[in-house]
């Protein structure tokens, strides 16, 4: 059903290509949002919606732009986009989008966006930079996931906010990690990830 | 049809055109979604005073409603101030509670809370925190339980009746008041802690001076 080609713009970026772990895009909003695991697949998904869109409204107007003031031209595409899934969070997830705080506001100098309009969505059709946006933004938001799983399971005991280490474990002297919610921890979390990534990929150089 | 998209005259044209276009987008955006939104931030509010009024938030379906329930009425402040209020309300076995509302600074940005007073407007009841962006499992404490108990059945006067509001004192140190009237700070989070003590000092000895002090005074003096 798809092409080789596609398949790889669409796939590409979830392992081989990995936006955080490979290209390491990202990684400032990734320190930031991963405490729990309810704001990071909130983030995950805007970053999708916002990286996708973004790529597919630049690529339809990619014939059009003037190269002088192509960058201008992106950036305002992507805070536009932002600012529209700012307000939307604010009105249907207040909760999620007072975690998030600046970070939503943030996604505008996310590297990802304007790495992948520069890279591809100025030279690519719509539909090929519609797949490599949702590529990226899953890539983005696996990685993101994974983190504040980890995070989320040690540092606070709890997944989504529900408890899952029972009380029965603190009662026998477990105790959380509070090491887990500081910001450095997602730095050395993500360290692993690529660590792993990187051993099992060895063939890719 | 070749257009030159190099141009001087097309290239201005565009970014109007772009700029425009989004501008217009952005404030139907905004414009449709404000309705919305003020009700969040009021509802957000109105768990805020709850959790004041030492209600478990997850065994409370529906806190609008049992906002509305205890509720009595709001004293505004005399002063033009907006952050400054003052909301009566009555508790199911009858007690009478006065929620205000709390402002000041921590590390990064604001911080604020509501803070729940018996009807002596001199024992606390509750208090709830909440901030704009401290330090993820330091600063960030100050909304956790564990520090927000402490005040609980606190006094903020002393026994001569002065106002000596609630100090939030480094653990092993003892305030001027006396060690009755402080708490222990979040270790690791001078400064929040530092803020949420000037925050209940000015607020309570200064913006709600008068309400406080309405108080007829008692035996002593």
């Amino acid at each position: 059903m798809l092409s080789q080609k596609t398949k790889e713009t669409l796939l590409g970026p979830l392992n081989v290509n990995n936006p955080v772990v490979v290209q390491v895009l990202g990684i400032c909003s990734a320190l930031a949002v991963t405490v729990q695991l309810k704001p990071a697949l909130v983030m995950g998904i805007a970053v999708t919606i916002i990286v996708a869109l973004s790529n597919v409204i630049i690529s339809l107007l990619r014939n059009t732009i003037p190269m002088r003031i192509r960058i201008i031209v992106q950036l305002v595409v992507v805070a536009a986009l932002v600012t529209l899934v700012s307000e939307v969070l604010k009105a249907f997830a207040y909760d999620v989008a007072m975690q998030l705080s600046v970070y939503i506001g943030l996604i505008i100098t996310n590297c990802i966006l304007m790495g992948r309009l520069e890279a591809f969505a100025m030279t690519n059709k719509p539909w090929d930079s519609l797949l490599d946006g949702l590529g990226n933004g899953f890539g983005y938001a696996i990685i993101l996931i994974i983190v504040a799983f980890f995070r989320e399971l040690l540092g606070s005991g709890s997944l989504l906010g529900y408890q899952v280490i029972p009380d029965s474990w603190y009662a026998a002297g477990y105790e959380n990690c509070g090491m887990m919610m500081m910001p450095a921890m997602a730095l050395i979390l993500v360290g692993c990830i690529i660590w792993a990534h990187r051993s099992l990929n060895k063939e890719e150089k | 049809m070749k257009l030159n998209t190099n141009s001087n005259v097309y290239t201005i044209v565009y970014a109007t055109i772009v700029v425009i276009v989004v501008a217009v987008l952005l404030a139907l955006a905004h414009m449709g979604l404000k309705d919305t939104q003020d009700e969040k931030v009021k509802l957000d509010q109105q768990k805020q005073m709850l959790v004041a009024l030492r209600y478990d938030l997850k065994n409370c379906p529906n806190p609008a409603a049992t906002y509305e329930e205890l509720v009595v009425d709001t004293l505004q402040m005399t002063e033009d101030n907006e952050k400054a209020n003052i909301i009566r309300f009555h508790l199911p076995d009858g007690a009478t509670k006065y929620v205000l509302r709390l402002h000041g600074a921590g590390l990064w940005g604001g911080i604020g809370g509501y803070i729940a007073m018996d009807e002596d407007k001199n024992t606390i009841y509750g208090i709830n925190f909440n901030h704009e962006s401290e330090t993820p499992g330091l600063g960030a404490l100050i909304v956790e339980e564990p520090f927000r108990k402490q005040f609980e059945g606190k006094q903020i006067r002393n026994e001569a009746g002065k106002m000596v509001s609630i100090a939030v004192m480094k653990q092993g140190k003892t305030c001027e008041a006396g060690e009755k009237y402080q708490v222990d700070a979040v270790s690791g989070a001078t400064i929040t802690s530092t803020g949420v003590s000037d925050m209940l000092h000015e607020n309570l000895c200064t913006e709600y001076a008068d309400f406080l002090k309405v108080e007829p005074k008692t035996e002593e003096e």
